[in-house]
């Protein structure tokens, strides 16, 4: 009884946890409609605060990492979000979704390129597309920012890998090999202390 | 040319999708030096159209190298180099994950993933003043891009409506 209870109802997550396609269509969505780059705003406001399928905290961890390995980034966060998400196959069907269709757009972009450049609002009408897009980049900056704010530490580092690769433009992979060990190492000193 | 334009695509983009630390742009100057100068495949102003086109198309920016792989070996160029850019950084990550996944909530696994976190608010902060500094349009673009996150944050307004709204008030308002 009990088995069967259990096979015709699987412990149901809350909220569902969404199938390969589900992804796929998911990345997807973002990849035709997320214009001028900062992908990953798009991500965290569709799949953290829209769907609930991602806690912040995972996709933080995500982030970073996708940000600290080679690759672009929101390639590697649709990879990290997608295997947690079920695995291999949906790690794949992230990864292809906000790569092909992208790929498709920006051939039919190459094609009509000249065409469109004809129209004399076209170019603008893009630049406010990109200005609102920047936005989403902003909310998830706002949103994350706010959380490391509490901590002397946490905010310490944040402030220190800002103003290091906004303003003094020191290359990313320096920033985060030199910050990265330290904040961790804080974090760790945190762990242990919230045990005792 | 004797050898394969299709082997040259993969000798030139699979090894840059390994360098590209940082995300795609970091590797955009390389790109530019490989298929403009070394190789020759197009023009400095063949690679500038393409890169406007990569900007405005939505979807990663690294996708240039769609364009540059269909100018240099067609369609099947194009497939190639956009997977060569790709595949090799997404199996590190894969592994990774694997392996991350693996051995969950050890209390290393947790410092990490928590001092990781405001490394990465401090670089979504920077990739803001990257974004808008290399955006054209004027005053406008940083007075859009804020009203945007603000719409955003009320999670009441749908992403998309928000964008065609940036591009409607722009081409109403003009420069």
């Amino acid at each position: 009884m009990a088995v069967e209870t259990l096979r015709e109802a699987p412990p149901a997550p809350e909220p569902p946890v969404p199938g390969p396609l589900a992804l796929f269509l998911a990345f997807g969505k973002i990849g035709i409609t997320a214009f001028g780059g900062g992908l990953s705003g798009w991500v965290m406001q569709d799949m953290v605060r829209k769907r609930r399928w991602v806690s912040e905290d995972d996709f933080l961890a995500g982030l970073a990492m996708s940000q600290a390995l080679p690759g672009v980034n929101v390639v590697n966060l649709a990879i990290w979000i997608g295997y947690r998400m079920g695995g291999g196959l949906s790690a794949l069907c992230s990864a292809l979704g906000i790569v092909v269709p992208p790929m498709i757009m920006v051939s039919l972009f190459a094609l009509v390129y000249e065409w469109l450049a004809r129209f004399p609002g076209s170019a603008r009408a893009i630049e406010g597309a990109v200005a609102a897009s920047i936005g989403f980049m902003i909310a998830m900056g706002v949103r994350v920012g706010q959380r490391s704010l509490h901590r002397v530490a946490t905010a310490t580092v944040m402030i220190v890998v800002f103003v290091g690769v906004a303003f003094l433009k020191l290359p990313i992979v320096l920033v985060v090999a030199v910050l990265a060990p330290i904040s961790v190492a804080l974090a760790y000193r945190r762990e242990v202390a919230d045990a005792r | 040319m004797r050898d394969s334009p299709y082997l040259a695509i993969l000798a030139v983009f699979v090894p840059l999708s390994l360098l590209s630390v940082g995300g795609g742009q970091a590797v955009l100057p390389e790109i530019h030096r490989q298929a403009v100068l070394s190789h020759q495949w197009i023009s400095e102003a063949t690679f500038l159209a393409d890169y406007a086109i990569s900007r405005m198309s939505p979807g990663p920016s690294s996708l240039i190298v769609t364009l540059i792989g269909f100018q240099v070996g067609g369609a099947l160029g194009a497939l190639l180099a956009t997977f060569a850019i790709f595949l090799p950084s997404s199996l590190l990550m894969y592994a990774l994950v694997r392996v991350w996944s693996r051995t969950r909530g050890a209390r290393w696994q947790r410092a990490v993933e928590r001092g990781l976190a405001p490394v990465a608010a401090g670089l979504i902060l920077a990739s803001c003043v990257t974004l808008l500094a290399a955006a054209s349009g004027g005053w406008m673009v940083p007075v859009a891009a804020v009203a945007s996150a603000g719409l955003l944050m009320t999670d009441k307004v749908s992403s998309i409506l928000i964008v065609i709204g940036g591009a409607a008030v722009f081409l109403l308002v003009g420069n």
